[in-house]
Parts: C-alpha cells; structure tokens; sequence
C-alpha cells in the first residue's frame, strides 16, 4: 500500500528537490591522506570548531586473521598494548591521557583492530609517541598474561555468556560460515581462550603490528601539515615488516543447502526469528551490488516506514519488531539479515511464514518509488549532520581501509548509493534472498516448561543443516 | 560560535587550566519562554533539545508506565496524519525527533536543516500539542512494551536495578520501573495518555537548549510557534525521598553465569558545598577510567572482572552514591570483598595529593573536551538549566574543581563513604554469598 501525501504535507514533500542541490562530497572536502615511506597510510579529516583531535591506529588485522586454534588472541592482544613497553610501564600510557583530559580505548573487529585517544589538539605529538612506541616495543611477561586472561574471560561472560541473544548469534554465525573465519567468535570461543598463551600473542603481534599494516587517522582540529611533521617524527622511523603476509583467506564453499538452527535457553522471554543469507560485500571499484543491497535493507527494514514494519507490525499485527539488516563494509563475504519478533500469540513458525510471504509480496509489488527517494535524500542529509561529529567519519574511514577499499572507494560511496536504480535492487534481492544459501534460527525457552517459571537448566542448542 | 582558552603549553605534562568558554545565549520569547543558545553557524542545521521536568514520575497512582507509554506513542501519529504519514514527512524532511522519559525529565531532542527548518518545527509541534493517541497505534506500542517487561524480566542487570530500586525508594516512583509492569501497562486506556500528557507537557517545566545556524531572533519565534500552545501548567512535581537502604548483601537467585551486583548507599547534590569534592573523590575511586582504585585493584591486579566502577547518582528528588560490577559465579565473592576494602581504605586513609592532582588534570582537561558538537553541547546546556546552573557555569567549572584542598577532599572521603552502609544486590548463582538482612 502505497499512501500519498496530503495536501498541506506537500511543503515538506517539495524539501526533497532542494535538497538535491547539495554536493554529495560535502564531508569529503575535509579529507586529506598521504602515505609515509615505510608504507603507513594517513588520513586527516580536519574540524576546527572546538581544540580537540582523535588520534587513531588501525590494524589490516582481525580476529579473522589468527591461526585456527587461538581464537581470541587478537582481542587479547589488544587488551595486552596497555601493559607495558620498553618505555612506558603497564597502564602508564592510560594514565597519561588522563592526566592530559584525554580518553582512550581500543576495539577488536573480524576484519581490524585499533586504538584510540581523544584529547586537547596541543597532546597530539604525545599520544603518537606513546602510540608509535608501543606498535614495537611491547614487553609482555607471563603474571600479565595469566591476569589479563581472566579479564577477557569475564569480559565473554558479560557479553555473551550471560545473554541467549549473543550465545543464538555466536551459533547462527558458526552456522553461517563454515569454512571462514567470520564463524568464530571476535572474542574466542571459551575453551581455546582459556589456554591463549604469551607465545600466541607475540606470535600475532610480530606477524601484523608494523606501519606498512597500519592506518593512522587524526580527526579534529589539525592541518595536514602538522599531522605529516608529527607522523614523521613518531612514526616514520619504524621499519616496515618485509614479511607481512597477504590477506588471503579460506573462502566459503558454494552453500547448497538451506541450514536452520534451534536455541533453547531458559533467560529466553521473547522468541524471535532470524534469518541470514551469504552476500556480497562492497568490493574495490565495485561496489553497485553492496549499494543496491543498502537501499534493499533499507526498503524492506530500515525503520518505521518500511516494507516489512508496515505490513507485518502496522498492517497484521503479527509482529512487534522487524528489522531487515546488511553489513556491506566487509573484507569477505559478509551477510544480509532478518529479525522477526513475532505478536503475542504467533508462534514462531507462523511469523516465519510471514516474514517469507511479505518479502515475496515486496519483490512481486516492485519498488516504491517515492519511499527510495525518501532514502536516498535522507542519505544525502545524513552527510550533513555527518560533520557534527568527525570521530564517526574518522571511523568510516578506518573500517573501510583495513577492509579492502581505497580512499576513492569511500568516497564515491556516497554516489553510488544515490545512483541504485529500481532494477538493480530488485536483482540484488534475487541474487541474494535465496533459501539454499541462508540460515534460519529460532530462539526460544526450553521445551514443555512454562514461560514463567525460575530457570533451571543450562543452555541447551540444535544445529542441523 | 565555541571557543575555548587553552593554555599554549608546549611542555606535554604542564598542568591544564583550561576553561570551557562557550558562548550560550539566553533568549526569552515574547511568549514567555526561556531557551539557552549556542549560535554555530558553519554546519546548516540546528539541535534543540525540549526537557520537561518531572518526567515518568508523574505518573498517575495505579498507572504506572502510563508517561512511558504516552512518550514513545507521541510520534505515532499526530493531527491529521497517522503514524506512517507522519513518519514519511519526517523522513521527507530529513529531520530527526527523538522522544525520551527518564524518571527526572521527559526529553524531546530534534535536528534538522536550516532549509527545512520552518516545516519541521510545523511537524515537531503537530506531535506535541495535537497527538492523536489512536487506539491501533496505542495498542501497537503497548505490545512493545510488553515485549521489553517480558525480557527484562529474565535480564540480570534489569533484575538488580529493579530490586536495588525498591529497596532504596519503595513507594516512591523511583521505587519501580518507569516501564510499568505487565499488569498496569495492559491496563493502561487512551484516556490514561491523554492525562500523562496533560500532566507532563506543560510551559512551567519547560528547559531549552539550541546549537547550530538559527539566530536568537529566529529561535524566539521558533519556539513561540513550538511550544506556546501548551497548558500552562501539569501535575504538581514530587516530593524529596531519602534512600531507604541498610548495608548488606541481598542475593537473587538467577541461573546465569556471571553474577551481576548492584552497590550504593546515600549520596550528595550537585547544590551541596561538597559535591566538588566527592567528584573527585569518585574519580579517583572508580570514576570510569583505567586507573581508578577500584579498576586497578578488581581488575588490573587480580582479573576478577572486565569492568567495575562507582559513581554518583543526582536525581532530582534523590541523591545516591552507587556503584557495579560483573564476575563469574565463583569470584563474585571476592570482588566485593575487594570493593569493601577500597572503600574502606579510602574512607579512612584518604587519598594521596598526587591522586588529586591525576584527578583534577583529568577532570578539568577532559571538561573543555565534552563540548564537541551541536547535538552534545545543546543536551548540555539543557542540563545546566534544568540543574539551576549559571550561564557562566563552563567558564567557572574548572576553577571550583581546582579549589578542592586535599583536606576537603579526605573530609568528604570520610563524612559520606562507609562500607558497612553499602547495600549490595546480586543476581546470579554466587558462590559463598548469601543475603543478610
């Protein structure tokens, strides 16, 4: 169904030729980058209203990328860059920040790891000494390994351990990929992290921690100028690692069989149903498909407007929540997703129906066309309100260079996605959103047990293909 | 137009008198409301935070959950569009309304283009004066509510916080989840909304705050139009409440494997002569950073947790000093142990002036810091007024952080921290713990 604006709405719906004359490279202008002879890549995003910069590292290096039976380690070793160096003792280099007003932090993915300070513009030269000392010079001994250890034990029995959702997630992915290492958790699984060793750490440190495998990205008020002295100074005399490896990875095998998977847990109040498929991600130079698959996202999920929202919670009442989701930044493969959180009363089977025959309904209605103008112009404006807020472009910087893109990639994104023709989406959608390649997962409370009851047992799991 | 007053240190270490010098405008409408605004004209768009004081705590006796409700349905239709006609002009717009209620406020935060500016604020106002409360879309949003009490209820942090809650608060609205329960959320009827409505959105709990590329002048006029035609006045506010709680342990059994605790015992106003002071002493204590006492003693020393921190609690109607962390079944025991003895420590030893010198460099370096952004600094100045705070208040605040003496700082330690007066809630299996009374 489609509705049409009223007539006193039509002064906001004329908002959407005017937008139009906005330049798409709005947030790019702001954007230098370089590169230093050892091969550590630069870019500076500048925003001078307020003295502050973020000064980031990014790592060409994941979880994805550890030796099969340490997984965890590069989460692990992030933790361990806080301990001490040749120069700095455990936990000086945080102290330090703070001691400047700065904070500081770092974060694991599959694809990258980095670290960050965010900090008064004239402490840029001291967090890239500490920064720079530290991608060389650590000094691990056994005490910190056996302590850290317990941290990034309670640190899983916090995310995962202690919610079904993320233990339903860590099993739907494992199911998802069987060959890649985007099926093993960022984090580890348990019984490989309770044995990560020193050895395992040094071995991931020396092997990716150089600048040739580096980003660095300084955000706020800088020049370009300044950032290159500074970087030159404090980065450029560590010697590129002559060894690093090539980023090749095991790739997925073809899927020819539809996977399901069933959880049962007793913390499960509210069932739900997800579905993910096998999907391209944005390649370099060739990102037409991932963009087409973001405006399909978008149609069917993005929020209260879409396909899905209306018809399944607005229309039927057969659900509460619907969401249609899509990592498109991804070194490998990576997946399009559904979540169907089904009404009181619908079982799970039920809203699994639903969420097929809707989304068969979506491709046989074809596009709307005045909703992907809607997202596209909100797209638009988004690079608008992106500039409040340099860290997130500093962020999307980072995730798309240690992910396969060039900075020319990043930056014809945006056009790209405002050129997704109807057709190209519709052939996205049946590319992708085929039941052979695709896992269905249902997460549920323990059979025959009364919703209400305490919980008594442990987690229980199916996976069966 | 934001300025700051940096030293230009060139030594790394020096000290870092720095001040915040933001230039907030205060601007009051022909209509008789008030608004703080920061002019920052390089970006062509605006961030308006609305907070209305008194928030979920209005809700009426025997319906609870009923100013909750009543927020999250206000986008779901308005004058004469429904929810999807709504949201379709709103995403036409490119503006974004985000309405929230906490147990002090009711929160409506906007942004949106300079060019579209006049037909969002059309759009925003429709919501807040004229929302149309329709049965399908109440009952669509009572079945996400529902739906959230129902995970809550098996969430081990939700569990803690409810029942840490109701100790300390009983009766009072702070004694219970602004979510409602199961019960009275279903009972909730569309003359219920109606009511929650007339009692929150109203002129004399208005606080405004605006950042970005409109001008004092076109910002009067903006919010005449927004929020002149609401009632004068709603329900009358709450009353002060002193936390009801003894120290001690209280476990609920949950079969997860990390227990989750909750601590907290009396705290202090950001009004009272103290309160600079215990800022820094909860810095120093477990106030967030890596190389707090309690983060180096729990976690960096002995990895028993991933992440334990104290902090204050400045509610409008009641102040608490809390604090939480997360550890297997087996080592809950210890870590509290460890948090029972720091806390002790400190009470009783103080804290060194080397700490309180880390922790001023810390607090008042990282003040100028916060004022990034038009969306950050409009909720900031929006908080200031709602806590009485001059206009003057970020060119001041480093000075009074700077001006806390060790003696004041060791006198607050041992006047408000007390061990034996925490009250600690575990949910999990813990192994070695069981409650007291």
């Amino acid at each position: 169904m489609r509705l049409t604006l009223p007539a006193r709405l039509m002064s906001w719906a004329t908002a959407l030729t005017l937008l139009a004359t906005f330049p798409a490279t709005a947030a790019d202008e702001l954007v230098t980058d370089f590169t230093l002879d050892n091969g550590m890549d630069v870019v500076v995003i500048e925003d001078h209203r307020a003295p502050v910069v973020v000064h980031m590292v990014w790592y060409r290096a994941g979880s994805a990328d550890e030796t099969p039976g340490t997984s965890g380690v590069a989460h692990f070793l992030e933790h361990l860059l806080f301990k001490a160096t040749d120069n700095l003792e455990s936990g000086e280099l945080s102290k330090v920040v703070a001691e400047n007003g700065g904070t500081d932090n770092a974060f694991t993915s599959f694809d990258y790891t980095a670290y960050f300070q965010r900090v008064a513009a004239d402490r840029l030269s001291l967090m890239m000494s500490m920064e720079a000392d530290r991608m060389r010079n650590i000094r691990l001994t056994e005490a910190d390994i056996l302590t850290e250890r317990e941290v990034i034990i309670e640190e899983r029995n916090q995310r995962t351990e202690n919610s079904p959702q993320a233990l339903f997630r860590e099993q739907a992915m494992a199911a998802q990929y069987l060959n890649h290492r985007y099926g093993v958790p960022i984090i580890g699984w348990r019984h490989e992290m309770e044995q990560l060793s020193l050895e395992d750490a040094m071995a991931y440190y020396d092997r990716f921690y150089a600048p040739n495998n580096a980003i660095l990205i300084v955000a706020g008020d800088v020049t370009p100028d300044e950032v290159r002295t500074l970087a030159e100074e404090h980065y450029g005399p560590i010697p590129a690692n002559p060894d690093l490896p090539e980023r090749a990875r095991p790739e997925e095998p073809l899927q020819t069989a539809e996977r399901r998977l069933t959880f049962r847990d007793p913390r499960v109040a509210q069932p739900y149903v997800s579905r993910t498929y096998l999907a391209p991600e944005r390649d370099s130079g060739a990102q037409e498909e991932a963009a087409a698959l973001v405006m399909l996202s978008e149609l069917l999920g993005g929020g209260q407007t879409s396909y899905l929202n209306e018809k399944l919670a607005i229309e039927q009442n057969k659900a509460v929540y619907t969401s249609a989701y899509y990592g498109a930044t991804n070194l490998d493969d990576t997946t399009f997703g559904f979540v169907i959180v089904p009404s009181e009363g619908i079982s799970l089977e039920e809203a699994e129906q639903a969420l097929d025959d809707t989304v068969a309904q979506f491709i046989e209605d074809g596009i709307d066309s005045e909703q992907l103008d809607r997202i596209k112009m909100q797209m638009k404006a988004s690079q608008i309100y992106a500039r409040d807020n340099v860290q997130s472009i500093a962020r999307r910087y980072g995730s798309g260079l240690t992910q396969g893109l060039t900075i020319e990639d990043i930056q014809a994104w945006p056009d790209i996605l405002q050129n997704v023709t109807e057709e190209q989406i519709l052939a996205a959608a049946d590319s992708v959103l085929n039941i052979d390649r695709s896992v269905t997962g249902y997460l549920l409370p323990p059979r025959a047990e009364p919703a209400s009851s305490e919980p008594t047992s442990n987690a229980t799991e199916e996976v069966s293909q | 137009m934001i300025r700051f007053l940096l030293p230009l240190a060139l030594t790394v270490l020096a000290a870092l008198p720095a001040r915040a010098e933001v230039e907030i405008q205060e601007v009051t409408t022909p209509g008789g409301i008030t608004a703080w605004l920061v002019e920052e004209h390089s970006i062509p768009f605006t961030a308006l935070e609305i907070w209305f004081a008194g928030g979920a705590s209005l809700d009426q006796p025997g319906k609870r959950g009923a100013v909750n409700l009543m927020t999250a349905t206000l986008e779901e239709g308005a004058g004469d569009m429904d929810a999807l006609a709504f949201t379709r002009a709103k995403e036409s717009l490119a503006a974004s309304f985000d309405y929230d209620v906490g147990d002090d406020t009711l929160t409506v935060s906007a942004r949106f283009l300079t060019e579209n500016r006049d037909a969002s604020v059309d759009l925003l106002r429709e919501t807040l004066i004229n929302p149309r409360f329709d049965d399908d879309a109440v009952q669509r949003v009572k079945g996400q509510v529902l739906s959230i009490l129902r995970s809550d209820a098996k969430d081990p942090n939700d569990i803690a916080g409810r029942a840490f809650d109701e100790m300390a608060f009983g009766d009072h609205p702070y004694g219970s989840s602004l979510n409602g329960t199961l019960e009275s959320v279903a009972a909730l009827t569309r003359e219920d909304l109606v009511q929650a409505h007339a009692d929150t959105l109203a002129r004399d709990r208005i606080y405004v705050g605006a950042v970005g590329d409109i001008t004092p002048e076109e910002l009067s006029t903006l919010l005449d139009r927004l929020l002149g035609d609401l009632p004068e006045t709603g329900a009358p506010l709450p009353e002060d409440v002193e936390p009801e709680l003894t120290g001690g342990v209280t476990v609920i059994p949950f079969d997860t494997p990390q227990s989750v605790a909750l601590f907290g015992h009396a705290g202090l106003d950001q009004k009272n002569e103290d309160f600079f002071a215990a800022y820094l002493l909860n810095t120093i204590l477990g106030g967030g950073g890596f190389e707090s006492r309690l983060m180096t003693e729990v976690r960096e020393k002995r990895g028993l947790t991933y992440g334990v921190y104290s902090f204050l609690v400045d509610k409008d109607y009641s102040d608490l000093w809390m604090g939480q962390v997360q550890s297997a079944n087996n080592r809950i025991g210890d870590a509290i142990d460890v948090i029972r003895a720091e806390w002790t420590r400190i009470a009783e030893e103080g804290v060194t002036e080397e700490e309180l010198e880390a922790a001023k460099k810390y607090l008042t370096g990282a003040y100028p810091l916060r004022f990034d952004g038009n969306g950050r600094i409009a909720n900031i100045i929006a908080g200031m007024q709602i806590q009485d705070m001059p206009l003057d208040y970020p060119a001041t605040r480093n000075d009074r952080v700077n001006a806390v003496t060790l003696e004041q700082i060791n006198d607050v330690a041992r006047r408000y921290l007390d061990a034996d007066a925490l009250r600690f809630v575990v949910v999990g299996q813990p192994e070695g713990l069981s409650s007291t009374n």
